[in-house]
């Protein structure tokens, strides 16, 4: 077990009032697995994850998370364009102080296995959009985190580029053998990604359903293709009420 | 090489390319035109007493005057004095001003408080302090310079402050994730992603420096452009008012231009 979220409600304070995020939220993420977590828009998707990586402390409830690193991969590349993607790759390991040759030299061989090592020189305006959020993973895991927290990585990327992307992102968290929790609105996302979609009801949000996706093999490719898929879609859709 | 890569390009492109560079040529002549005009203009109304020469002087007497200041040795030493004015109190403003706003930006509380006294400052005439600066500073260089730098300061503080606030909150929000302190997002992002903000203000605080500066000589100096163009007036040397005017619009574009380039350069990669 990487990460439990036990009876955890978080309420926002602002001047006009008080606002319930999510309430009561149990779910858990095992070692290896890739979490999705779908729910109606400002459903708090965004408070989860915000949760989830010890930014936000949970009002009431407990979250059991070890000394786990995390890695935030956030809806818009946010790359540093006075930097070179290489440089941008080193930027965790910089603010992390862990800014040795020998981490800087995983983190180059990782850019150059996953088809970065000709840009590595270039600025990230030089980048097409599938590029930039792909360099954004790679600087995520520059730092060696053991989860990957996604706050709609694609959702920024129109959508030939989206299933892309999204492919590759799998595939490179998969094959490095991460944790990841994502979250999204988006259900043939969730299907075509996850080990386990996890859905959330409108504000406050709290837990609907669980599902555990094996059809398909790990390739979101081939699940896509899967009778299983539309099933498995048409069952979400019903349980988000849409 | 560049021929080779016009042969590539289609006819039609090859006459817009000429269409394009064309139009910048004539917008380059006729700035220049518009200053001969002008000069030509001046220096035939002025001969033919159009106007009195007397009045509104003429770009031969300016020339001349030029002449007899180089001869008698104070053309340098005028310019010398107002330009060393300008640039230490255009730095100053700007370095002081910086840090100013980091110190703002890294504190809420501090910016919430000081908020009400930078409003004021910013529209207080800082003239009107005149006096007060002579009295307490008394009437050397050092009262000039602090002239030019309370004119320059308040806007290099709003506009670096501006700058560092407009800094995107995801960028924000990823270092905060990456567990980065407020030192330390102040270094990786806040300082490069305002720099072309930084260029920004340069630009302002420079035309503000030579404000500052003129104003302060003419409250309190000895020499300078300033001064020679308080004295000219007095004495009713509009020849000297003239050159010194001449000279510094001379300066005041150079300096400007100098920044420009520099702000072309830096700001490339952004």
């Amino acid at each position: 077990m990487m990460l439990e979220f036990k009876d955890v409600s978080y309420t926002y304070h602002t001047k006009t009032g008080e606002t319930t995020a999510v309430s009561a939220l149990n779910f858990t993420i095992e070692e290896g697995q890739f979490v999705s977590v779908i729910g109606p828009s400002g459903c708090g998707k965004t408070t989860i994850l915000s949760l989830a990586a010890g930014l936000l402390k949970p009002s009431s409830g407990e979250i059991a998370r070890g000394k786990t690193e995390f890695g935030y991969m956030l809806q818009r590349d946010a790359l540093f364009s006075w930097r070179t993607v290489e440089q941008n790759i080193f930027l965790p390991l910089e603010v992390k102080k862990r800014n040795t040759s020998e981490m800087r030299a995983k983190a180059v061989s990782l850019a150059e296995k996953y088809g970065l090592k000709d840009f590595l020189k270039k600025t990230p305006s030089q980048l097409s959009g599938g590029m930039r959020q792909r360099v954004a993973l790679i600087r995520t895991l520059a730092a060696e985190p053991e989860i990957l927290l996604l706050d709609e990585p694609f959702s920024a990327l129109d959508y030939q580029t989206r299933l892309e992307v999204c492919d590759d992102v799998q595939g490179i968290i998969k094959s490095e053998k991460k944790t990841a929790l994502l979250v999204t609105h988006d259900i043939s996302e969730a299907i075509a990604l996850s080990d386990k979609v996890v859905v959330l009801s409108a504000r406050p949000a709290t837990v609907v359903a669980e599902h555990s996706i094996d059809f398909g093999g790990n390739v979101p490719k081939s699940r896509r293709e899967c009778g299983e898929f539309a099933a498995t879609f048409e069952v979400l859709r019903k349980e988000l009420g849409i | 090489m560049k021929k080779k890569q016009e042969n590539n390009f289609s006819r039609e492109h090859i006459a817009y390319l000429k269409k394009q560079k064309q139009k910048k040529i004539i917008i380059h002549v006729c700035r220049c035109l518009i200053l001969a005009l002008i000069i030509g203009f001046w220096e035939l109304f002025a001969q033919l007493k159009v106007v009195d020469p007397f009045i509104t002087s003429s770009p031969s007497r300016v020339i001349k005057t030029i002449g007899e200041l180089y001869n008698n040795g104070t053309l340098f030493r005028h310019i010398g004095i107002t330009l060393m004015e300008t640039f230490a109190g255009f730095a100053i403003a700007v370095i002081l001003g910086y840090a100013i706003a980091v110190v703002l930006w890294s504190s809420d509380a501090v910016r919430k408080v000081s908020e009400p006294y930078i409003v004021v400052l910013n529209s207080l005439p800082k003239i009107a302090l005149g006096p007060l600066i002579i009295i307490w500073i008394g009437t050397g260089y050092d009262a000039i310079i602090f002239m030019t730098v309370i004119v320059s300061i308040i806007v290099c503080i709003m506009n670096m402050l501006a700058g560092f606030v407009a800094v995107d909150k995801t960028k924000l929000l990823l270092m905060k994730s990456m567990g980065a302190s407020r030192a330390t997002t102040l270094r990786k992002l806040i300082i490069p992603a305002s720099l072309p903000a930084l260029m920004n203000t340069l630009k302002v605080a420079v035309g503000l420096a030579w404000i500052g500066s003129i104003m302060g000589e003419y409250i309190v100096s000895k020499a300078g452009l300033g001064y020679l163009i308080v004295y000219g007036g007095q004495v009713f040397k509009l020849d000297l008012v003239m050159t010194a005017t001449f000279i510094l619009c001379a300066l005041a574009g150079g300096m400007y231009g100098i920044i420009a380039l520099i702000e072309k350069y830096v700001v490339r990669q952004y």
